[in-house]
């Protein structure tokens, strides 16, 4: 069900730990089925320089972390605002449709904790703007799984 | 070659070469269609009626009692919907419980959008129905009472027999999915006033696509399948002979070494029970301690969630099952686990493993061995660990 690259990111994640004084956390909770993922963030000049997280949840959820992590590591914040859950899903060869919400996660990880990294430093993103990290989102693309 | 260890035996069991053996002529030499008057038909008649008879006395049933279905979801559908319509100008209420097999909760909610009302008994944290809730829910429409005998998630058994006292003493037909149940319980039909049965074939080593009801003889239930006289006017459709063939004798084999089969499983069941419980902190057992079905352990291991516990097991060659919403294709959680009042969260964390005849001890230890560190790496990873053990 899971392509190779899911499975190599499963089995081997990119990333997985906390960093200690962080510049930004961020922790969300899939609205879906109820996961939680947690990401610290060094930033260093508006660059990404150190990344990693926590993950309670499926394969998925865990693959789509990990490959999160690495596709922000060394990007600017707002190159890391503008990662959607789509190019994550598309890095990994794809996702099964049911399980496209799980890198929604991943992508709300980001934004939630760029979003503390903001508020902690009096800084203005227009990605963000409207961005409510305890609000349940809807706008992004789910995939196909509420066929059930 | 890589270690494979099978435990999901709830799911479905594999087939035993004697029920094999005992099929096999019935796809291509024995071929008749049991309806025709000549011999091909005859002797294929009368090779249903052997199965009838053996799978009959396996529950000291008659043999006029044993109908056969497509499986234990047709049984299920046919029992519920099939007295519904029978008894509809006495009553539509239904009485069943939240941790039913989708077969009949499902059958139920169809019922309810035609008229009928259904009231779902809870259940306590073992999973074991309230007698008292059950009298109490009896009201002077009620028709019938769907309780299953074994659950196929916790394995938790329900005081069967006292359920059908209490069905007789109202005049209630009683109806028990035994799917899960049959060969790894003792079932007599008459010493538990059980009215309607369904059993299913594949979970005893039998094959797949063939069930059956039992219908006590004088029960009020109407067919649901029409266009035939087979099964004596009651389920329409060419039987399906090598399956019925294969259950007779599955039934068979079950039932002659049931009490081995059962102490085996109860000792591998505790064995793994206790040597998980010990060995992993933070998990526990679902279901009742004793009154469960000899193969079933169903624990939830508290921080990670199960699929990526299925893959993890997968990929050590062991087999089995998680009640978690990210397995679920629907991603809601288990109705069975949540009846038992597990958090969502928890219930994320469940597992499975089902033990059957082809288990063996070294199959357990294999599994008490490789889980811990599986766990310990997908706790790692999770959030929700690092304030357990102090950390944040
Ligand atoms: S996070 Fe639950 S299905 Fe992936």
């Amino acid at each position: 069900m899971y392509s190779d690259k899911v499975m190599d990111h499963f089995t081997n994640p990119r990333n997985v730990g906390e960093i200690e004084n962080a510049d930004a956390v961020g922790q969300v909770g899939n609205v879906k089925c109820g996961d939680i993922m947690k990401m610290y963030l060094k930033i260093d000049n508006e660059v990404i320089v150190d990344v990693k997280f926590k993950t309670f949840g499926c394969g998925s959820a865990i693959a789509t972390s990990s490959m999160a992590t690495e596709m922000i590591k060394g990007k600017t914040v707002k190159e890391a605002l503008n990662l959607s859950n789509r190019a994550v899903a598309e890095a990994l060869d794809g996702l099964p449709p049911v399980k496209m919400h799980c890198s929604v996660l991943a992508e709300q990880a980001v934004k939630s904790a760029i979003y503390d990294y903001a508020q902690k430093n009096n800084l203005h993103y227009e990605e963000l703007d409207g961005y409510n990290p305890n609000e349940e989102d809807d706008h992004h693309d789910h995939g196909v799984e509420e066929e059930d | 070659m890589k270690k494979r260890v099978y435990l999901d035996y709830s799911a479905t069991t594999p087939m035993k070469k004697e029920v094999l053996d005992e099929m096999l002529p019935f796809f291509n030499v024995q071929f008749g269609n049991p309806s025709s008057i000549h011999c091909f038909g005859r002797e294929n008649k009368s090779a249903i009626d052997k199965s009838r008879g053996i799978i009959a006395k396996t529950l000291n049933a008659r043999t006029e009692e044993i109908f056969f279905t497509g499986g234990g979801s047709e049984a299920d559908n046919w029992a519920i919907k099939g007295v519904a319509s029978a008894l509809k100008d006495k009553g539509k209420h239904i009485i069943t419980t939240k941790i039913e097999h989708h077969a009949v909760l499902h059958t139920c909610e169809y019922l309810e959008k035609n008229g009928y009302e259904v009231t779902y008994l809870n259940v306590d944290q073992y999973g074991l129905i309230d007698l008292e809730e059950l009298k109490a829910a009896i009201r002077p429409d009620t028709i019938l009472i769907s309780i299953m005998f074994a659950n196929n998630e916790i394995g938790t058994i329900q005081p069967i027999k006292e359920i059908g006292v209490i069905a007789k003493e109202n005049n209630i037909i009683f109806h028990t999915d035994a799917v899960q149940a049959y060969g790894n319980v003792v079932i007599d039909v008459n010493e538990l006033g059980i009215d309607l049965m369904s059993l299913s074939a594949h979970k005893i080593y039998g094959p797949k696509g063939i069930g059956l009801l039992y219908i006590r003889k004088g029960t009020k239930i109407q067919p649901i399948i029409h266009g035939g006289a087979q099964e004596r006017r009651r389920r329409a459709g060419t039987e399906n002979v090598p399956a019925i063939v294969g259950f007779g004798k599955a039934s068979e084999i079950a039932s002659e070494g049931i009490e081995d089969h059962i102490s085996k499983l109860t000792y591998l069941r505790d064995r793994l029970i206790n040597g998980l419980t010990e060995k992993i902190p933070y998990v526990f057992l679902n279901g009742h301690p004793t009154k469960r079905l000899p193969g079933n352990v169903n624990i939830c291991i508290q921080y990670i969630e199960g699929e990526s516990l299925l893959l993890s097991l997968d990929m050590v060659g062991i087999a089995c099952s998680s009640g978690s919403a990210c397995t679920s294709g629907s991603l809601d959680p288990s109705h069975v686990l949540m009846a038992i009042g597990l958090t969502h969260e928890v219930a994320h964390g469940s597992l499975r493993l089902t033990i059957g005849d082809y288990t063996s001890e070294d199959d357990i230890d294999y599994v008490i061995e490789q889980l811990p560190p599986i766990v310990e790496r997908l706790r790692q990873m999770s959030p929700l660990y690092e304030k357990v053990k102090g950390g944040n």
